[in-house]
């Protein structure tokens, strides 16, 4: 297993609150990666690292073996595509606006609006489903409408590498399936998908690789059917629970065994 | 959608564009004709053509009328510039002190030195500047937030507006008499000699800011989204920074503290506009057409004497607040 992108030893924290000390992860190249793990353990946190948001204060993260900090700018974005978990849309935006807005990293001073630009928005607004959304402004829709729009932008910049923090928590379940079926296929094409689930059934059924996280730790990580078992999830969610094979896929299905507490 | 250029231009924002420029053409016609001695728009245009020769018109009312656009314009868009910074429509330089300070600036330039313009310009520059790092300092706690920005900006305008009081009290007699002219922000007596290289500063930073617009405008997704996207944030706000401090201090070291053109232009124009974010084209032109129009009624309201813009432009960004605040009530 091969891996571009990785984080070597790093130490995360936001002023005093230390989020992780000496954290190590390979993001295998290729592959749909999914990070799990309790509310406040670090996802996010470790999602921002990775795309330099926030400076390991000791440690490093490199792509292609140099460090994320040592890129320009647009060349970085032009390989690391990231969904926040709240983003904030400007006021009165309009959805096409707003995905276009992922282009940015291609275009230039002289080179401001290509075909190729076009195409890219198109392709990633029917992609996500919300190309008959196009002239809507971005504050008017729907939670979950809204969450499609970003994706759309995310996508319309075109990266090999998706980051995704929760990029299916306002989804109805249809949706939720739909846009996990949709980053399957982009892993399929050879991009690599690293995205922050809560549902572990579907990080089970759609990951390559899913990493387990706890208190700023990785506490397990490697194909789902490896490494998910009972005591991992009492481990890492102190959830009572027994595991069984999901009917349609075969991969572990979390059953809580939790009632009415 | 059209691509002109290739940028797209919303057809309301080229509308816009094509009212605003009728609209400042008008207003400059007027400007020109209007005066102690009302004169032609026929006059005008042979005069402007060369045809004819006339003091009044060419040394007098052009500059003035030139310097009511130009100067609106740049506090337009650093109006724009700050409320983009801080994502706040309340977050313009003249409610954050950046005017008091340029204004401290040109004092001290006037009252300690001999007060020439190029003293006059580089004290409103330093002034300007050193009370945005001063701000900045003073908001920044771990990272970077608008609103504790203004919240604290608003706290230096009142202290740094007391030092202007103070040092003109102790200011010679017809120094203090001169500043207070000139501190509510005036255009009165403005002439070529003055704008020259004002007009020169105003031009290369609205140029160099018109390279980073677009940035700018992605900047307003918010910093993660924004920096993932490709956008070298520090080093834009910093440009950002500097273009806004110098549109604003160059103002002021002509015209003194113009109040709440800067305020009220971006937003106007951003609704106008139907634009997302705060663009500055929008705030360019509005601010022009504002400081034009503001600058002709405060000569015609009490004619003939001709009272300071910015007293009308305080009565017209008075209005806009009530407005803005009403509907933010509103909507809380
Ligand atoms: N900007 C910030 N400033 C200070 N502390 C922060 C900041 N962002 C997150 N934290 C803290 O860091 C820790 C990890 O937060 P993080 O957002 O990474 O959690 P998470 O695993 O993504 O949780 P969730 O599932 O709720 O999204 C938490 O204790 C949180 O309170
Ligand atoms: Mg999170």
């Amino acid at each position: 297993m091969s891996a571009r992108l990785t984080a070597r030893e790093i130490t995360l924290r936001y002023g005093e609150r230390v989020v992780s000390t000496r954290l190590s992860l390979d993001v295998p190249d290729g592959a749909f990666t999914a990070i799990v793990g309790p509310n406040a353990c670090g996802k996010s946190t470790l999602l921002r690292a990775l795309v330099r948001l926030l400076r390991p204060e000791s440690g490093h993260v490199e792509l292609d073996g140099r460090e994320v900090g040592g890129y320009a700018s647009k060349a970085l974005a032009k390989q690391l595509g990231f969904l926040p978990q709240d983003p904030l849309a400007p006021d009165d935006i309009k959805v096409r606006q707003l995905v276009s807005r992922g282009r940015f990293p291609h275009q230039s001073l002289l080179a401001l609006w290509s075909a190729q630009d076009e195409e890219a928005v198109a392709e990633a607004m029917a992609s996500a489903g919300v190309a008959d959304l196009g002239d809507r402004p971005v504050q008017e829709l729907s939670g979950g409408q809204r969450q499609r729009v970003w994706m759309a932008m995310v996508l319309a910049q075109r990266t090999p590498y998706l980051l995704l923090d929760e990029p299916t928590s306002f989804l109805d379940i249809t949706h939720q399936y739909q846009l996990l079926g949709l980053l399957a296929r982009l892993r399929d094409e050879g991009r690599t998908v690293i995205a922050v689930l809560h549902d572990i059934n579907q990080a089970c059924r759609y990951a390559d690789h899913l990493v387990a996280m706890r208190d700023g730790r990785v506490v397990a990580e490697g194909v789902p059917k490896d490494v998910v078992d009972a005591a991992l999830i009492k481990d890492v969610f102190e959830l009572p629970s027994v595991i069984v094979p999901d009917p349609v896929t075969g991969t572990p299905m979390v059953v809580p065994t939790l009632q009415g507490e | 959608m059209n691509h002109t250029l290739g940028l797209r231009v919303e057809r309301r924002t080229a509308v816009l564009v094509v009212v605003m420029v009728a609209l400042m053409l008008c207003l400059a016609l007027l400007g020109l004709c209007y005066g102690a001695s009302w004169a032609s728009p026929g006059k005008v245009f042979a005069v402007l053509t060369g045809a004819e020769r006339s003091v009044v018109i060419s040394d007098w009312r052009l500059p003035r009328v030139l310097a009511g656009l130009v100067f609106g314009a740049a506090l337009g868009v650093a109006g724009a510039l700050f409320q983009n910074l801080t994502r706040n429509p309340m977050g313009s330089p003249d409610v954050i002190g950046l005017d008091a300070g340029a204004y401290t600036g040109a004092l001290i330039a006037i009252t300690v030195l001999s007060g020439t313009s190029a003293q006059l310009a580089t004290g409103s520059v330093l002034g300007g500047l050193l009370v945005a790092a001063a701000i900045y300092l003073l908001a920044f706690e771990r990272g970077f937030s608008g609103l504790r920005l203004v919240v604290i900006g608003i706290a230096v305008n009142a202290m740094v507006t007391a030092v202007n009081s103070w040092i003109v009290l102790r200011a010679e007699l017809e120094v203090a008499i001169a500043a207070v002219g000139w501190s509510a922000g005036s255009l009165n007596g403005v002439g070529w000699g003055d704008l020259g290289i004002p007009f020169a500063i105003i031009a290369l930073l609205l140029i160099l800011m018109t390279t980073r617009a677009h940035a700018m405008h992605q900047a307003s997704l918010g910093d993660a989204v924004a920096a993932t996207t490709g956008v070298a944030l520090n080093r834009l706000r910093l440009l950002m920074v500097l273009v806004g401090v110098g549109c604003t201090a160059t103002v002021t070291a002509v015209a003194g503290p113009i109040a709440f053109i800067a305020l009220a232009a971006p937003q106007i124009g951003r609704r106008l506009a139907g634009a997302a974010g705060v663009p500055l084209l929008p705030a360019a032109l509005t601010g022009a057409v504002l400081l034009q129009g503001a600058d002709l009624l405060a000569q015609m309201l009490l004619a003939p004497v001709a009272l300071p813009v910015g007293v009308v432009s305080t009565a017209i960004g008075g209005c806009y607040l009530i407005w803005l605040l009403t509907k933010e009530v509103r909507r809380a």
